[in-house]
């Protein structure tokens, strides 16, 4: 049995307070007045010199021929005014966006761990897995994340529309949709009242599985069969089936309509890759973290060794993916689809390129060879890389739509990733304290003890 | 070298092998060479081989790939004849590096793998048309076979073999090549 240590209990309470006091600030920093925007925007355009002014001025002719473009008899002065008034609006917007989508960012980042692992765990119970009953707590445990981090995730995409001022999902603004024929268009989907039922749902769908497969599997330690065991296999397989298509459409719904304008086939499984790789990840961390409590004396290098190479495999499919999205749209170079990657080019080209780094590079030439496998601080430094990458992917995904080039890694950010990793560490490691470590009777369970590779 | 004396030991079951060689290990001999009609998992570890490196060329091999594709491209797409096809970017390799992408991937797998599996042919000596070093055609079959040198030790190594469960044990005069 694992108990919670109070020094890791306090810290992760540190982590909330620290966290709730670096959203607060966020939130509390980010309502600008027009006049404070206004006096911003020039000291900036002065302090840059020729590059920012020319950029906006190019901004504002832009935004004027857009608003203005069948009004000919007005004048140049009122295009410009009109203009400047626009601008100045867009970036109050931006700015008091950017607390509502860090907490976003950061609650999504942590329940995608959650969800990662759920699908992990099913298909480890539907494939009868030899190696990886020994993990099947840690699992579990680690899963104890998804109903209290889905739900934090839809309250917070809700509440942005009705308590918020449409700070992530512009569609949910009446406004913005009455003068938007697109979104008009999908307006049979993108809708706030349907959004939150598929929401609750898919965040239904998957608790209710983890609560019974949490369930059987603790059965099956007391019990005199294998009926127990039968029945998480059973619906482990109706489980994926049923993730495969909720994962799609929660992708959809909860990350591609922050961009209302833009679509991509293959989103749905690109995000299932980054959550994938994070959730095995982060299945190794504890794992090791607990081995080296010396509570888990069953598991041996050889489940390591097999951890980082789910790892290092999915990283792969991970960049194979993200590739295949890019490179289809930077080929083709269709204006309606491009420009969903010029903006993260021209905007975010440290985030964007770098999480490639830490995403598929890092892990290619550090998890390459058999051995570093079974070296733990080798793969606790590539898992610590690899979920800063995938972070900074969740972050490249929402904030290029609602803060634009107003974004920063600084308080609001650093204090959300801050909130939730508390609030992870606090369900998680509770759900581990609660059921012994080693799953009794299991039938697979000595192989998986004695495996080796 | 002259002309010397093996030891066949001849087995029927992979475990009663895998003990035997164990078993020969301790007794401090040199097992020559082992024939198995199939991979015995573990048997490398217990007669004290020494892990491949064949992974690290195939790596090398692939990182060639690699420089082979990103060179041959530039040259030809970047340098040679920059020409504007569809619209790509041609004025540096950066620019118009994801259409290139498919193949560095392609040719890099396609080093690894070729160079590779020659690598592993020479190494191992196998061509087209070489003779077959096999010492008995049962071990092809269902049997496995140990052969250990003589150095004027017959009899304990006879009877050494003989207690680790060989079926059939034989003294061979072994061609020098």
């Amino acid at each position: 049995m694992y108990t919670f240590s109070n020094k890791l209990k306090t810290f992760s309470i540190a982590l909330v307070i620290i966290g709730l006091l670096g959203v607060g600030y966020g939130f509390m920093t980010s309502h600008k007045s027009f006049e404070e925007v206004e006096t911003m925007l020039a000291e900036e355009a002065s302090h840059h010199g020729g590059g920012h002014a020319e950029e906006t001025a190019h901004a504002t002719t832009e935004m004027a021929h857009d608003s203005h473009g069948e009004e000919a008899s007005s004048t140049d002065e009122a295009h410009h005014a009109d203009a400047h008034k626009e601008h100045v609006e867009h970036v109050q917007h931006q700015i008091s966006n950017r607390p509502w989508s860090a907490l976003y960012v950061g609650a999504f980042f942590f329940f995608m761990i959650a969800l990662g692992v759920l699908a992990f765990y099913a298909i480890q119970r539907a494939s009868q897995a030899g190696w990886s009953p020994v993990l099947f707590r840690v699992m579990e445990g680690i899963t104890a994340y998804v109903l209290p981090g889905g739900l934090i995730v839809l309250a917070i995409a809700i509440a942005s529309g009705t308590i918020g001022h449409y700070n992530i999902f512009i569609w949910m603004d009446p406004d913005v949709v009455a003068h938007d024929k697109l979104i008009q268009g999908k307006a049979g989907w993108l809708n706030l009242p349907m959004f939150a039922v598929r929401g609750f749902i898919f965040i239904a769908g998957w608790s209710l599985y983890r609560h019974f497969a949490r369930k059987f599997s603790l059965a099956q330690d007391n019990a005199e069969d294998d009926k127990n065991f039968k029945k998480s296999f059973r619906i482990a397989a109706a489980f994926l089936v049923f993730y495969i298509y909720s994962e799609s459409i929660m992708s959809w719904d909860w990350i591609m309509s922050v961009d209302p304008h833009w679509f991509s086939t293959l989103f749905g499984w690109y995000v299932f890759a980054s959550m994938f790789v994070s959730g095995i990840t982060v299945i190794a961390l504890i794992t090791m973290y607990l081995k080296s409590k010396g509570l888990l004396e069953f598991v041996n290098d050889s489940h390591l060794h097999d951890l980082a190479k789910f790892m290092f495999a999915i990283s792969i499919f991970w960049t194979y993916l993200w590739f295949s999205q890019f490179m289809l749209i930077w080929y083709s170079n269709i204006p309606e689809e491009v420009t969903y990657f010029i903006t993260r080019i021209n905007d975010y080209k440290l985030p964007f390129f770098g999480m490639l780094a830490m995403n598929f590079i890092f892990p290619l030439l550090v998890l390459m060879n058999s051995d570093y496998k079974r070296i733990p601080w080798f793969i606790v430094m590539a898992g610590i890389v690899i979920l800063f990458g995938h972070y900074l992917d969740v972050f490249n995904m929402i904030m290029p739509a609602t803060v634009g080039d107003r974004w920063f890694i600084g308080v609001p950010e650093i204090g959300a990733i801050c909130l939730f990793a508390g609030l992870f560490m606090l369900v998680v490691f509770t759900a581990i304290s609660k059921a012994p470590l080693l799953a009794k009777r299991n039938p697979f369970i000595k192989e998986s003890e004695n495996f080796h590779y | 070298m002259e002309a010397s004396k093996v030891i066949h030991a001849i087995y029927t079951d992979d475990d009663v092998l895998m003990s035997a060689v164990k078993k020969v290990k301790a007794e401090k001999h040199h097992i020559e060479e082992v024939y198995t009609p199939f991979p015995v998992h573990g048997l490398d570890k217990a007669m004290g081989l020494e892990p491949t490196r064949i992974a690290i060329a195939s790596f090398l091999y692939g990182c060639l790939g690699l420089a082979v594709a990103i060179t041959m491209m530039n040259f030809i797409m970047i340098e040679d004849w920059p020409q504007n096809i569809g619209g790509k970017p041609s004025f540096s390799y950066i620019e118009n590096m994801p259409a290139f992408v498919p193949i560095m991937f392609e040719l890099t797998v396609f080093f690894a793998a070729h160079l590779m599996v020659i690598t592993f042919y020479l190494r191992s000596r196998m061509w087209p048309f070489k003779n077959a070093e096999n010492p008995d055609p049962r071990t092809t079959d269902d049997h496995f076979l140990m052969e250990i040198p003589v150095h004027g030790n017959e009899q304990e190594l006879e009877t050494l073999l003989q207690e680790t469960g060989a079926v059939e044990i034989n003294i061979v005069d072994k061609d020098t090549h």
